[in-house]
């Protein structure tokens, strides 16, 4: 029983995690449009950022600069926004395939220069030695996990908030301005670039926030873990979850993310031997076949997008969209 | 040195091929194919499954042409693959980009289109395993060229690089001398307007298709010719053949063509300077300064 419990909490962790990455993305495509190919590179920023600066002196690669924890993560979220920034500030004012093909080509990159440059990443060994903050407190066993988990869950429900307030903000209209019609907000006097920018880089810090909290719970990252599938993973949480409803997003995370896990295992328990070594494979099919169906026939998503129309005077009256906003 | 330049242009022969089909793709329908480089995957094995089959058919086709590695069965192959991937391009347009095209807005197919190549590619991987293969295991001598600097080339590359300029010189005549050429550039230009002058809109898209798919055919077979082929060629080939697109400027044939020549030297020519490791990301680091220094392109026009 306790088994079951610990395992319960391991997966919900996880989810959490991926569930505040599935939010910074939202914010990007879901609220203003943009299309982020390397969600991977973000969420990988703030893991190395996070571990390298809050980690304790290591042989063969940098870090040990062990950072007041805290510290050592928002250095991580800095990372993944400066690494948005610089993307972002080259490609957002060109045509969108430009923001396309450059953030995945920045995913390629980054995990080829994670994989290279040993010096400063450990190379393929990944970056060890790592103090999770408050382990002489908690120990190391179910007490420490559970804790950890309600700080997730805290976090998560932080930027949910965060998210919620900025959707409804006039930062957030202008937003939605920007992506509904560009031309008509900028015949308003508003900056389209400059906002996007802004969009796309706190998406990236909030990404990287959950790059860091997940190397963080494993004390570890290494190149295996910033792999393109992550950010397919992460998309089809926001698929299916409905772009551009934070509520959906986090419901995507945990659905998505349960159901990897349960195909996982499902394919190990009951695949014969012979294709063990291709399981691999059909979760990459299924992910892909998941993506595909939802953009075929409910490209809203299960939670569609709730348009707020804004009245002057106060009061908001509320809407439900079905069709059209993805 | 000049085997790094040699090299480049052999590759970037290839790298144009499947930038050729890529950018009009981009141009027309106006999105970034994620899922163009899996042309050149489906190309590579179909060609392989046809080899297998014309010789064991027929025997005589499995001998060697001249000095290359080359069979005639091989050559058969080609030319019936090209039709085959140009049909599943048009198909998978059919069947998946359209509908999300007309339901969804453009960022919707790009994302339609990674879904696609990871679709694809590891069905491939399911269908042929996931170890590399070739089309000949024989091993091919490359040729001295000159002993200092030291030089060598294989044979098979020669025939790659000719092959390809020559499918590059029918396209620019396709393009330029025919009806049909003007009627695909008036689309480009202005789908609206094409349409009003009697262009059959869908019949031009397929032609898209039918052309990028042929030519990523091409591009995937030579690859596989060149190194061997394997599930994930098109994952490793995907962003070099959207840099000689973004250095060419997106839409632009003739930039592909050049961006394609110069993606490709440029990553052998990286070699010299960094360690071969760090060789997947020199594509990113030419889109970045094409951005930096030229962001449409050496031929492309700015547009929103």
């Amino acid at each position: 029983m306790i088994g079951v419990i610990s395992y319960l909490v391991f997966f919900a962790t996880v989810a959490a995690i991926l569930g505040i990455a599935v939010l910074g993305l939202n914010l990007q495509w879901g609220n203003t449009g943009l299309f982020n190919g390397g969600v991977v590179a973000s969420f990988g920023a703030g893991a190395y950022g996070t571990l390298i600066l809050g980690g304790t002196p290591q042989e063969g690669h940098l870090g040990g600069f062990e950072l007041f924890y805290p510290l050592a993560l928002l250095g991580g979220m800095a990372f993944s926004g400066v690494l948005a920034w610089v993307v972002g500030k080259l490609t957002l004012r060109l045509r969108h395939d430009y923001l396309a093909i450059a953030t995945f080509g920045v995913a390629v990159a980054f995990e080829n220069v994670m994989r290279n440059a040993t010096s400063v990443t450990g190379g393929a060994q990944g970056i060890r030695g790592f103090e999770r903050p408050l382990r002489d407190f908690l120990g190391s066993g179910f007490a420490y996990n559970l804790v950890f988990l309600i700080a997730v869950v805290v976090v998560l429900a932080g930027v949910y908030v965060f998210l919620e307030r900025l959707t409804v903000s006039p930062f957030g209209r202008l937003l939605r301005a920007i992506r509904e019609d560009e031309t008509a907000a900028r015949s308003l006097g508003k900056a389209p670039d400059k906002l996007r920018l802004t969009a796309f880089v706190t998406g990236s810090v909030i990404i990287g926030l959950a790059g860091g909290l997940y190397s963080t719970f494993y004390a570890f990252v290494s190149p295996q873990d910033v792999l393109p599938i992550l950010t397919f993973q992460i998309w089809a949480m926001l698929i299916v979850g409905g772009a551009g409803n934070n509520k959906g997003a986090m419901a995507g995370a945990f659905l998505i993310w349960g159901a990897w896990t349960f195909s996982g295992w499902a394919l190990s328990r009951f695949a014969p031997i012979e294709a063990q070594l291709y399981t691999g494979s059909i979760q990459f099919v299924l992910i892909g076949m998941v993506i595909v169906g939802m953009l075929l026939w409910r490209p809203q998503g299960l939670f569609p997008e709730r348009l707020v129309v804004s009245q002057p005077g106060g009061g908001s009256r509320e809407k439900t969209q079905a069709e059209g906003l993805t | 040195m000049i085997q790094h330049l040699v090299d480049g242009i052999l590759v970037g022969s290839f790298l144009s091929l499947g930038a050729i089909g890529l950018t009009m793709a981009m141009h027309i329908l106006r999105f970034a194919n994620f899922s163009h480089a899996e042309l050149l995957s489906i190309g590579a094995y179909c060609a392989l499954v046809f080899d297998k089959v014309f010789e064991s058919l027929l025997p005589v086709l499995a001998e060697k042409i001249g000095p290359l590695s080359m069979t005639g069965a091989l050559a058969i192959s080609i030319v019936l693959s090209m039709a085959v991937t140009g049909l599943s391009a048009v198909l998978i347009d059919r069947f998946v980009f359209q509908r999300v095209r007309q339901k969804g807005e453009e960022l919707s197919m790009v994302f339609a289109s990674f879904g696609m190549a990871l679709i694809i590619r590891n069905v491939i991987g399911l269908i042929f395993g996931l170890s590399g293969e070739l089309y000949s295991s024989d091993i091919a001598f490359a040729m001295v060229l000159s002993r200092d600097p030291m030089l060598l080339v294989k044979p098979d590359q020669v025939f790659v690089l000719i092959a390809a300029l020559v499918l590059m010189v029918l396209l620019h005549l396709i393009l330029s001398r025919t009806t049909f050429g003007f009627s695909l550039r008036a689309v480009a230009e202005n789908p609206n307007l094409a349409q009003v002058h009697g262009v059959n809109l869908k019949r031009m898209i397929a032609a898209v298709w039918i052309i990028g798919g042929g030519l990523g055919a091409v591009a995937g077979i030579f690859y596989g010719l060149s190194y061997q082929i394997t599930p994930v060629m098109g994952r490793d080939l995907v962003l070099p053949i959207f840099a000689a697109t973004i250095v060419g400027g997106i839409g632009s044939v003739y930039g592909a063509v050049l961006g394609g020549f110069i993606v490709g030297i440029a990553s052998n020519m990286a070699l010299v300077v960094l360690p071969s490791g760090y060789s997947p990301s020199v594509p990113f680091l030419m889109i970045l300064a094409v951005l930096l220094v030229r962001p449409n392109g050496l031929f492309g026009e700015a547009r929103v």
